[in-house]
């Protein structure tokens, strides 16, 4: 019919049967790594417990039976009826009845009876000086230093993004100008330079993040500066120009996608990073604001106490901050290893 | 070829020049600059093929890419179908590149890795608004038909892909936009001989079918032979021959054109040729040699060569000539 149809595709139809994208292949390299592989579902189980902490730890009933009204998860769902209850007295009348969480302590009720009181079966990980359940608080703090890491993260990342891929795609004067931001915000000690915005504005957690999100995106904004530098002469980079694709879609489009792998490792360890200066932060007194628990303001609080033995009061907030910060960097270290071409296993 | 604007024209080059720039310093001062393309002019008549030939680091691709201004030219003129490329603000740019297109050496550097066939082929359809939502999947498969791949190859991303089908999905991702002329960067020179053929012969039925003009950069002179009607010869970001195919392949002028036809093998048993091999190495395009660029390296050479600057002179209705020795002015 026609000339073209003549010729034959001599080649045979690409095979389906084993689909090799490139992410299937890291997956593969990362299970290599056994260390990563076993962080990951320690973060997973960190996760897990963040999400799930009124579930775990807390005064609240899961489900109760109340004046002849029962009530699913008043732990999540603030029921008009039950505002003026106070459940650290509560105890259940003719027919009433409440399953309350695994740890039925509030992380923020103290009981000044009983200060620093040594793990028992009642407070597992002890109290602490205002007589509040460590175990409860190390739970909720979970939370607080997880959602701290990722958004502080997800900022520094999400600007680091935008000025690097800029500054690599367009280069000369863009170029220069991000990178002199870049060498001004690494001149200063960072966490000096925190705690000193930190002093200025009122405590609260968003304000961690922010801050934290702030100075802490020059690395993701090197790393994709110079990915945008290698890719934006690549030919298919030029074939979309070619094609008359705008700049914007050709950077986030074309470019982004294939620039991602670095950056998700230099995240995975801005997220350790995050947790660990928001620590230091809280422990400093700058940070989280009480009474909401944090691991730094628990380890902090443990301080007046040490010399009277009240070894619980540092120990278990200080390894959750260890086995958290440890198995963000051990993922960080397999997803980098398992994304190099040259340390294939 | 000079007095270009002869009417079917599609793309006339005029002394276009790009010169990148060397910095050197904490002031990032140009100290001097490589002369990539130094004052290339030629034409193309519409529905036909020009190919550009010279050794690695003559220009050749660097004007291909100046010429559809992947690479912004430093002066010289494009103009396309009447329309002064060099000139267009970049919004128009945009729109006339639906008509000039390139296909690119590396099949595997020219495809995003990331993106399927058809993402990448309706991309381009929707950004040009070339095709109705609903007939996007249609025209797709249209595409891949007429490369010559299979309908399956739709949801594929490139490296499921061998290099000949890979520079099908080139040619496929070219075609979509409808264009008239294609830039074909040594289409074939990473595919071994047997694809190369196939890939030629596509090339060849669809300039027939579409009416294509082919600007064909590649330094493989049987294969240069097969596909132009014309050819420039390049040199150190110069030509110094131009003309119809037969006229440089039987009528051949210029020594550096001699020299490299001299390096194609002859396919006649007991057949004997002279090989000139060219002495010394191409000089640096920061410090081309003075007068002709080639006389360092010349047989013919003599003491005018390295005075005078060369420009090209007709010896033949279309054949043009840039040495003073071989082509007087008459």
């Amino acid at each position: 019919m026609n000339a073209v149809r003549e010729i034959p595709a001599a080649e045979a139809p690409p095979k389906r049967a084993r689909k090799q994208g490139y992410w299937r292949l890291v997956t593969r390299q990362f299970r290599k790594r056994k260390q990563a592989v076993v962080s990951s579902f320690l973060l997973l189980f960190l996760a897990v417990l963040a999400l799930s902490a009124p579930f775990l730890a807390g005064e609240k009933p899961i489900y109760c039976v109340y004046q002849g009204q029962s009530y699913w998860f008043p732990n999540v769902i603030p029921y008009k009826a039950l505002v003026s209850v106070d459940w650290s007295r509560w105890e259940p009348g003719e027919g009433e009845r409440a399953v309350r969480p695994p740890i039925p302590h509030a992380p923020e009720r103290s009981n000044l009876r009983n200060r620093v009181g040594a793990p028992d079966r009642v407070h597992w990980f002890g109290t602490d000086d205002r007589g509040r359940d460590v175990l409860s608080r190390v739970i909720w703090g979970t939370r607080i230093s997880m959602t701290v890491g990722f958004v502080a993260t997800g900022i520094s990342i999400f600007i680091g993004v935008i000025l690097g891929s800029l500054a690599g795609y367009y280069g000369g004067i863009i170029d220069a100008i991000v990178l002199r931001i870049i060498e001004i915000v690494l001149c200063f000690p960072v966490f000096f330079l925190i705690l000193a915005v930190m002093a200025f504005l009122p405590p609260s957690i968003y304000n961690v993040m922010i801050v934290l999100g702030l100075f802490g995106w020059t690395s993701a904004a090197r790393l994709v500066r110079g990915e945008f530098l290698k890719l934006r002469d690549s030919e298919f980079a030029m074939a979309a120009r070619a094609s008359g694709l705008r700049d914007f879609r050709i950077i986030f489009r074309h470019i982004f996608p294939n620039a991602l792998s670095p950056v998700l490792v230099a995240a995975t360890f801005e997220v350790a990073t995050a947790i660990l200066t928001e620590s230091s932060l809280s422990f400093l007194g700058f940070g989280v604001p009480p009474p909401t628990a944090s691991w730094g303001e628990l380890v902090s609080q443990s301080q007046l106490y040490l010399h009277r033995g009240a070894w619980w009061l540092v120990t278990f907030p200080g390894i959750a901050i260890f086995i958290t910060v440890t198995a963000f960097n051990l993922v960080g270290e397999g997803l980098r290893d398992a994304m190099d071409p040259r340390l294939r296993q | 070829m000079s007095g270009a604007a002869s009417n079917g024209d599609l793309l006339v080059v005029d002394s276009l020049v790009k010169h990148f720039p060397v910095r050197k310093g904490v002031f990032s001062l140009p100290v001097g600059a490589v002369r990539a393309v130094d004052g290339v002019s030629f034409s193309i008549p519409r529905g036909k093929t020009l190919s550009l030939v010279g050794e690695s680091g003559s220009g050749k691709t660097t004007c291909g890419r100046a010429i559809l201004r992947l690479i912004e030219p430093t002066s010289g003129t494009v103009r396309f179908d009447g329309i002064d490329v060099t000139a267009l603000p970049k919004r128009e740019l945009r729109q006339i590149r639906k008509r000039m297109q390139i296909i690119f050496q590396d099949p595997y550097g020219s495809l995003n890795p990331r993106m399927t066939v058809h993402s990448m082929l309706t991309e381009i359809l929707r950004v040009h608004r070339l095709t109705q939502r609903a007939n996007r999947r249609d025209r797709v498969l249209e595409l891949l038909d007429l490369v010559g791949l299979p309908p399956e190859s739709a949801d594929r991303y490139p490296h499921e892909f061998s290099g000949g089908q890979r520079q099908r999905l080139g040619i496929a991702r070219a075609l979509a936009v409808e264009p008239d002329l294609i830039v074909a960067d040594e289409p074939v020179s990473a595919l071994d001989v047997s694809i190369q053929a196939q890939i030629l012969n596509l090339l060849e039925d669809l300039q027939e079918k579409l009416n294509l003009t082919y600007l064909f950069i590649g330094h493989d002179l049987s294969v240069v032979r097969h596909i132009s009607d014309f050819v420039a010869v390049m040199y150190l970001g110069r030509i110094v021959e131009y003309g119809a195919t037969e006229d440089i392949f039987e009528r051949t002028t210029h020594p550096y054109t001699r020299a490299l036809m001299s390096a194609v093998p002859v396919p006649k048993p007991g057949s004997k040729q002279e090989r000139i091999v060219l002495a010394g190495d191409v000089p640096s395009p920061m410090r081309p040699p003075s007068g002709c660029h080639f006389h360092p390296r010349c047989a013919d050479a003599q003491p005018s060569c390295a005075s005078t600057d060369q420009t090209l002179t007709q010896v033949a209705p279309g054949h043009c000539v840039a040495c003073h020795i071989h082509a007087p002015k008459a």
